[in-house]
């Protein structure tokens, strides 16, 4: 019986953290180019994250 | 840097309208910190390499911060400091090979309920699969406590999920009943919000069965038909704002002090002097002031060959300035222009269309009274049998839950994105679900000639009567110009394979045609009164002559290029039951010959009004009618029309209006859409029908009373997987049966290019 008060937490921990991250890369726009995220990952220059589509995403999110 | 000397950019805007940099300013946004962002819509990009090219390009340019390119959407996002005046974007896009066109800021602002919906679904995504983990234990038979444990624990979690992911449905189906009406939400919400509030209420007394797993999961399920729903349209929408914008954005203004100034569209006043370059539209109707020019009135009326333009002449707004640029005084102000008044009987025309109701909306209205009424009855039934209001109501509530319309929230929508990507891959778009439905519905269809039967360039047609020596110069000296005739007669050379000939003095008479000399011969090439000196040899020629030293040495006849596959095309929308006519804003003569041609009933020099009157009546005499065209004045009559398509090279207002827009040159992308979206009428008929069978089976079960949160689970489960499978056999279709019109899926994005680039 004692074993579910710290399963339960832990899986439904894991569960919002899995969720937290998707919302979290929904919202810095990771989604918005999928087929240009395809083509960055084999340039050799280093690129960093795409700082202009979040600051695109950040906008609407300030209207809520 | 040059762009700040007053006159200068007239220059620049002689050489390429784009590179007005007011207008980039115009078109730009402040995002905060002193930096501008320009959006810039590139359909040229199409690789990894590309995005370096681009980034690269842009990035070096004086002034701006960081270029991004997105591969997906083929835009470009340019972050600049505002203090500097704009640097040449596009013009150095151009430069490296790019075409590029101002993306409209703010265009993006839908996306918004895209993303609102993909939260909505990770949220409800996570409550099911941990709501249905606590479900399967007790299933499996735990004890009172812990199963009392896990329905608390299974409240907990799906209470703040149902806040967070229902009113999408929540607040569609209020909207709906605030007028009185009723759409596939209301059941939902009423199923869901029941079966919630119950499930609570069993909660709080011990009960055994809960049902916030059936709850939950139905929101998940409908969340991700809905989902479906609102991609499928984002996609065609993104797709279709990448085309390049032909409306013009402003114009460069003569003001009084003499300087010159780019004002936006709506800010320029009759009796304004406006620099009209080539290449550029016209922003507003106006009067040629001084110049000679010919203009491209295939868009805006339906005349496929150029009209020459002299002082005097009065300019359509939207039409092309093609050989020489023009002062012109405006005439009206833009909300009064052509281009208005085609959107004002658009809107008129969409008004005037009875409002159609999507498939789902229209089985839920005889779906919700039934469901709702043999809840009721349910009810009143074990009321009468055992007196018992609690258990009356949980058996009422279980039927209400098991007849949750799954099958028209998911599987209408799944078909639908099924069949819309059928078609995106062969290059044809479609604007919503409703749009297929409509389609499927026609039984007539009525064509534009211009730029619709016939393609937006010319080709010449009398290519094997002329001498190869005359073309051979002819082409040459076309080569230099981008005059329609001119780029028809240089594609004639080079399907020919002529020499190019040496030329020496080459200069283009603007509105008259073009000069040059070999050794101490003078060739022209254009308009006959130009380039003739004998006036008897004037009245036998028709559109263009080659000249030598004045006396004649070849004439050429243009005509617009037949689109490919028309009479393939033509055949097999007869063969789908559909009657196919011709009604075209051009000259009578070129009309009936195409009809004859293809031998279709056709009506010629048909007004925009004429038009749209000719498919209201139509459509009051019963028929459903498929508009096909691109000009801005069949507009109007696309959105009159039951059903509408246009090519992508259609004008702004008439590709916004269109259902469907196809990519391709081909018209066989007319007959395949029919022929798609009746498939997918078919399966969504087939689903609806498995729906009701489903009910036929579940709903005796749950009046009975033998419903529990298991059964129910394994109910509305296996229901939709059946439906969803039954509309992906939509996609095997293709291998088994139709060959796909046009090129492959991956050919789009060269497709758009090479389109832009006839441009």
């Amino acid at each position: 019986m004692t074993d579910y008060f710290f399963l339960i937490p832990v899986a439904l921990a894991l569960g919002a953290i899995a969720l937290g991250a998707f919302m979290w890369s929904l919202r810095s726009g990771q989604y918005d180019d999928l087929a240009g995220a395809a083509e960055r990952i084999l340039f050799e220059n280093r690129d960093g994250p795409d700082d202009i589509a979040r600051a695109h995403e950040d906008k609407p999110s300030h209207r809520n | 840097m040059s762009c700040c000397a007053p006159g200068a950019e007239l220059a620049l805007a002689m050489v390429d309208p784009h590179t007005a940099n007011e207008e980039v300013l115009l078109a730009s946004r402040i995002i905060g910190d002193g930096v501008r962002q320009t959006d810039l819509s590139v359909p040229g990009i199409h690789c990894g390499g590309c995005i370096q090219k681009v980034e690269a390009a842009l990035g070096a340019l004086p002034g701006v911060e960081k270029a991004r390119v997105n591969l997906s959407t083929k835009r470009v996002a340019i972050r600049w400091q505002a203090d500097k005046p704009p640097a040449p974007f596009i013009e150095t896009l151009n430069n490296i090979g790019y075409d590029a066109y101002l993306h409209d800021a703010g265009a993006d602002e839908t996306d918004e309920t895209l993303k609102e919906l993909i939260r909505a679904l990770a949220v409800a995504g996570f409550a099911a699969s941990n709501i249905m983990l606590l479900s399967v234990s007790v299933w499996s038979g735990a004890e009172a406590s812990i199963r009392n444990m896990f329905h608390w624990i299974s409240a907990l979690i799906a209470f703040p999920a149902l806040i967070y992911s229902g009113p999408v449905f929540f607040s569609s189906a209020w909207r709906a009943l605030r007028h009185g009406q009723t759409n596939m939400d209301v059941p939902i919400s009423i199923g869901v919000l029941l079966a919630f509030g119950m499930s609570l209420y069993e909660t709080f007394h011990h009960e055994a069965h809960a049902y916030f797993d059936a709850a939950i999961s139905l929101l998940f399920f409908l969340l991700i038909g809905r989902t479906l729903d609102h991609m499928m349209r984002a996609r065609t929408r993104t797709a279709v704002q990448g085309l390049a914008r032909l409306s013009s954005r402003g114009a460069l203004v003569v003001q009084d002090d003499g300087t010159h100034a780019y004002l936006p569209v709506n800010e320029i006043q009759p009796d304004m002097h406006i620099l009209l370059a080539t290449g550029e539209r016209v922003p507003v109707d106006a009067r040629v002031e001084t110049g000679q020019s010919e203009i491209d009135c295939a868009l805006v009326s339906g005349e496929s060959l150029p009209q020459p333009v002299a002082p005097g002449a009065v300019l359509s707004a939207g039409t092309l300035n093609l050989t020489g640029p023009l002062t012109i005084v405006a005439t009206a102000v833009a909300k009064n222009s052509f281009l208005a008044e085609m959107v004002r009987m658009m809107e008129a025309a969409e008004a005037g269309r009875p409002v159609y109701r999507r498939i789902a909306d229209r089985a839920s209205r005889l779906y919700a009274p039934v469901v709702h009424l043999t809840a009721l009855l349910t009810f009143i039934g074990w009321m009468i049998v055992e007196g018992d209001l609690h258990r009356a109501a949980s058996i009422a509530i279980a039927v209400l839950i098991i007849t949750c319309p799954c099958a028209l929230g998911l599987a209408v929508p799944m078909v639908q994105v099924v069949a819309a990507r059928r078609l995106f891959e062969s290059g044809v778009m479609v604007k919503d679900g409703g749009a297929l439905e409509r389609i499927a519905e026609v039984d007539t269809a009525i064509f534009d000639k211009t730029g619709t039967l016939t393609m937006d360039r010319l080709r010449l047609m009398n290519r094997n009567d002329i001498d190869p020596a005359a073309l051979a110069i002819a082409a040459s000296i076309a080569a230099h110009s981008r005059h329609p005739c001119s780029r028809a007669l240089a594609a004639a050379g080079r399907d020919n394979a002529v020499t190019p000939v040496a030329l020496n003095d080459l200069s283009e008479q603007p509105g008259a045609g073009m000069q040059a000399t070999i050794g101490t011969t003078t060739y022209r090439l254009g308009r006959a009164d130009w380039a003739l000196t004998a006036a008897a040899e004037q009245s036998a020629t028709t559109d263009v002559v080659l000249s030598e030293n004045g006396r004649q040495r070849a004439a050429f006849h243009f005509d617009s290029d037949v689109r490919p596959d028309v009479r393939e095309a033509v055949l097999a929308i007869s063969d789908q039951g559909c009657r196919v006519e011709i009604m075209s804003g051009d000259r009578d003569e070129p009309v009936r010959h195409l009809a004859s041609d293809l031998g279709l009933a056709y009506r010629a020099s048909v007004s925009p009004a004429d038009k749209t009157k000719h498919i209201v009546d139509l459509t009051e005499a019963g028929q459903r009618v498929l508009m096909v065209g691109d000009g801005l004045n069949d507009t109007p009559a696309l959105a009159a029309a039951h059903a509408s398509m246009a090519p992508a090279t259609a004008a702004d207002v008439g590709r916004n209006a269109a259902d469907l827009v196809f990519l391709h040159d081909s018209l066989l992308a007319v007959p395949q859409a029919i022929a798609v979206a009746r498939n997918a009428r078919q399966l969504v008929r087939q689903n609806l029908i498995l729906a009701i069978g489903y009910n036929a089976i579940a709903v005796p079960i749950a009046i009975l009373g033998h419903v529990t949160p298991l059964v129910a689970a394994v109910a509305m489960s296996a229901s939709s997987l059946l439906v969803i499978a039954n509309a992906l056999r939509l996609h095997g279709w293709r291998s088994r049966k139709e060959p796909r019109a046009g090129a492959p899926a991956g050919d789009i994005s060269s497709q758009l290019l090479a389109m832009e680039k006839a441009r």
